[in-house]
């Protein structure tokens, strides 16, 4: 007993010892990291403060209603706006979502409602995943290859086509998931009525899904409308307003783009106000509009990881 | 009775048509992109894949894509280096240091930062950022190790590899620092509280309780973020210097280059032959190929840790 | 330090501000408390879940906290080695005296240093489970400082012995340590906490969630602990609470109502709550 003693003792003697040698600097090496983690969010801010500072301070001097109501004149002369890429946007985004959310949210209602475990849905779950990460250009090859090389013609519909596939996989993916939270009772409950399946999918369950999958539907809308590159091979960008489906169109981030290649300062200056436009309108989608539905939702949805 | 089976029936079936669509969708995918290469593909063969000539001159034409091969894996790496930590600092520092009143805006706020279009990354880095970078970082680094350090050869003036590398770095901040957080929380507290009951630090606890435990998921984030630097394309059009051929081999990190999706992007509306094209949808090819490679690997690293869910949390 | 010697020492600027609550012996005997508990609040957020424990723990003694959930066993321990604070809006204030320092001193004393002293063991048995058997043991020691891989492996060994794990383990220290059942993975935690040379061992319910045959063998090893350390054991399980401890305090919706001799409470308690309890007609 006295021999345990004295060894345990003279354990705690030593390492005592030692360990409080190391203290100030373990306390040291903490702070730092500390320090060093927060440098890191700060370097992660300042790109972001800068961007909205540099679009707004460089974009508002070319916003007027002549640029924003006008198709594009002589850089030179300093005239013209945009209209007809705003409008391009809107048409080729709102046709993308025309076709790319009733078909995901009928995807995802699948999953959640009638598939299980099976071969056919796992295979859907995977490949819709897949799609998440293929960059968006490859996209644009299939808007190309389907329908440009099929139509004879860079058109609006190729273009929908190929923001429509980036848009489907994230609609199906909040749809499944937000499906999935709402408590089963409530179907159970409905089912006790006797309302058939399809009824209480579409009216009962989705009435408590309907903000999150509507938040998610926002989010890809705000997604797509600033991708550029799948743009490039599809819609091929013009001067000219709308002529029909088939035709080619503009659209904002391709109109940005085109004018940041010119050499005129006067285009650079037109190309932040587009900027500033389209920087507004995404910004509006994912965020204004999200955080009002979240908001009653209750729930919030991660634009990052998609 | 039978009316109610009807509608079952008709909407069970509308469900899965567009379930079985969105299947077709990555059909359509693989064959748009193999369709518009096979051209190119039965022209060079396997050559592409290694070959350095980027010339469409009739009668002489010849394509390959290592150069962008390199150029994609060159700019990729250095957003991984210099993203992934921070990205992994701002995620320890949202899951473990900061209270809830400052790190709830503070996710917000990154968030904001993959909201923005990479039209407008491409218009602040070609006007603005990349003067920062010239000046701040570059022309020190070659006044003085230009001689001497290979990396930091070649007169810097802004467009090059290494500004495509840092902007790229801070587009990929948003998903890899978003799912890092979902991976620390599925680190159970109990192994928080164990480091700490034996005298840890805050650092010593994230480094030794739950970096070892989250190592798998975190490398899945990175990996997502691989897949993200990867295929961005119109940031990198813009600033990395639209070379071709051999010349998109950098030789320094102030060099010009050219990656896969860049090239497609700077080429394809003045592409002057079919084939041409053809090679253009080759690199996609090869791109695609590449993204889906890291995509399913990052998956299987974080379903490893935890379940992926799409992001929506309670 | 046995609990039979006795220190003349005038601790009475220390006990300046004792109540009847209190459990100390008249100053002319004043045994050394190991850790003396002053007035001490605990909150979380607006709810306060301690109020004003007053305690003192003899050295080289076993200390039961029994009382119903919610009565703030795990909250008391928890404020002893200053875990409690870490959980965000929780807060504590009081004294709470090691050796004549207060560990809520925030200038004299550092929260993560004093965890050097006071050991802990959690409900649910939780190793490293990326290290081996060997690198759980040793994960303190190399997380304060210590190198010499000779001592190291000799406080291993010895930490081992003294959770009766050693026999088990010694030929398989480098596999991983959650390849052992619960109970070893328990008493693997215990040989990691007791490897840092304690002074105080604080256990949150330690055999809670095992079988009665690896509790059993804990208890015994808790038993013989006791000739080294102070252990202060939180326990639901009131026969364990008999078993093994010298001394015992019931709790009762955050204050201590009874605290006393292990015996004494259990055959003789004095308050009419504790006898409730005792009986089993509560909680």
């Amino acid at each position: 007993m006295q021999q345990k003693e004295s060894r345990q003792e003279n354990y705690r003697e030593k390492i005592q010892d030692i360990m409080s040698r190391q203290s100030s600097k373990k306390k040291l090496i903490d702070r730092i990291m500390s320090a060093v983690a927060i440098v890191c969010v700060i370097s992660a801010l300042i790109p972001l403060a800068s961007i909205l500072i540099e679009v707004v301070k460089n974009g508002i001097s070319a916003i007027s209603i002549e640029f924003l109501t006008q198709p594009p004149g002589s850089f030179f002369l300093g005239h013209g706006g945009i209209a007809p890429a705003i409008q391009g946007t809107l048409i080729v985004v709102g046709l993308a979502s025309l076709i790319g959310a009733p078909v995901g949210v009928l995807a995802g209602i699948y999953l959640s409602e009638y598939a299980g475990n099976g071969i056919f849905p796992s295979m859907v779950r995977f490949f819709n995943d897949v799609l998440t990460g293929v960059p968006s250009i490859v996209m644009g090859i299939v808007g190309y290859v389907t329908i440009v090389l099929l139509l004879g013609s860079f058109s609006v519909l190729a273009g929908a086509l190929a923001l429509s596939i980036i848009m489907i996989p994230i609609v199906v993916r909040v749809t499944e998931e937000t499906f999935k939270i709402v408590p089963n009772s409530i179907r159970e409950a409905a089912h006790s009525l006797g309302i058939p399946k399809w009824k209480i999918t579409l009216f009962i369950t989705m009435k408590s899904a309907k903000n999150g999958i509507l938040t998610g539907i926002v989010l890809a809308i705000s997604r797509i409308t600033g991708e550029t590159a799948p743009l490039i091979m599809t819609i091929l960008g013009t001067s000219l307003f709308f002529t029909s489906f088939t035709g080619p169109i503009d659209a904002l981030p391709l109109r940005i783009w085109r004018l940041a290649s010119q050499p005129y300062e006067s285009a650079h200056s037109q190309g932040w106000g587009a900027a500033l436009v389209l920087i507004l309108i995404v910004l509006i989608l994912s965020v204004v509009l999200r955080l009002l539905v979240q908001r009653k939702a209750g729930f919030k949805i991660n634009r990052a990881t998609f | 009775m039978r009316g109610k089976r009807k509608g079952d029936r008709v909407f069970h079936i509308i469900a899965i048509a567009a379930a079985a669509y969105t299947l077709l969708m990555i059909v359509i995918v693989a064959f748009s992109v193999g369709d518009g290469s096979r051209e190119i593909f039965s022209f060079e063969g396997f050559g592409f894949f290694a070959g350095t000539d980027w010339n469409p001159v009739d009668g002489r034409e010849s394509y390959g894509a290592l150069p962008y091969i390199i150029g994609t894996l060159i700019s990729s790496a250095i957003a991984m280096v210099i993203g992934v930590p921070i990205s992994l600092a701002i995620a320890i520092f949202i899951s473990e240091m900061a209270p809830s009143r400052i790190s709830t805006p503070l996710s917000f706020v990154i968030e904001l930062l993959a909201a923005v279009p990479s039209i407008i990354y491409g218009l602040w880095a070609l006007f603005v950022f990349r003067f920062w970078i010239r000046d701040l970082i570059e022309m020190p680094l070659n006044n003085a190790f230009g001689g001497s350090i290979p990396f930091f050869s070649q007169t810097p003036f802004g467009l090059d590899v290494f500004t495509a590398g840092i902007v790229l770095a801070i587009m990929i901040i948003p998903i890899v620092s978003s799912v890092s957080r979902e991976i620390l929380k599925a680190v159970p507290n109990s192994q928080r509280e164990a480091a700490y009951s034996l005298g840890a630090t805050r650092w010593e606890t994230v480094r030794f309780a739950i970096f070892p435990y989250a190592k798998s998921g975190i490398l899945g984030a990175a990996m997502l973020g691989l897949g993200r630097a990867v295929g961005e394309t119109i940031l990198v059009t813009m600033i990395i210097g639209n070379v071709v051929g051999i010349a998109a081999i950098p030789s320094s990190l102030f060099d010009q280059s050219q990656t896969l999706s860049s090239l497609i992007a700077n080429e394809f509306n003045e592409a002057s032959s079919e084939l041409q094209i053809s090679a253009l949808m080759g690199l996609g090819a090869v791109l695609l190929i590449l993204t889906i490679g890291i995509n399913i690997g990052a998956r299987l690293f974080v379903s490893k840790m935890i379940k992926v869910s799409a992001g929506v949390r309670e | 330090m046995s609990s039979e010697e006795s220190f003349n020492v005038d601790n009475s600027s220390l006990f300046k501000s004792l109540n009847d609550n209190t459990y100390g012996s008249s100053s002319a005997t004043i045994k050394h408390y190991k850790l003396s508990i002053r007035n001490l609040d605990a909150w979380f957020g607006a709810k306060q879940a301690l109020k004003k424990i007053n305690l003192d723990i003899m050295p080289n003694t076993a200390t039961a906290i029994i009382g119903p959930s919610g009565c703030g066993k795990t909250t008391l321990i928890r404020c002893l080695n200053r875990m409690h604070e870490m959980t965000p809006g929780a807060g504590a204030r009081g004294q709470v005296i090691l050796d004549g320092i207060d560990i809520y001193d925030n200038k004299r004393v550092d929260p993560v240093i004093i965890k050097r002293r006071i050991g802990m063991v959690f409900q649910k048995p939780n190793p490293f489970p990326t290290m081996s058997i060997y690198d759980n043991v040793a994960a303190g020691l190399k997380l304060n400082g210590v190198k010499n891989k000779g001592l190291i492996s000799e406080i291993v060994k010895e930490s081992l012995e003294a959770a009766v794990l050693w026999d088990e383990v010694k030929n398989e220290l480098d596999k991983p340590g959650m390849g052992l059942s619960g109970g070893q993975q328990q008493r693997l935690c215990i040989a990691r906490a007791l490897a840092m040379q304690p002074e105080i061992l604080l256990m949150d319910e330690p055999t809670s969630a095992l079988d009665p045959i690896a509790s059993s063998k804990i208890e015994e090893l808790v038993y013989n602990l006791k000739k080294d350390l102070a252990i202060i054991i939180v326990t639901h399980n009131m026969q364990q609470a008999a078993r093994v401890s010298d001394y015992a305090a019931f709790m009762y919706l955050g204050e201590l109502i009874e605290y006393g001799p292990t015996n004494q409470i259990f055959k003789n308690p004095k308050k009419e709550l504790t006898e409730r309890y005792i009986s089993g007609k509560f909680g």
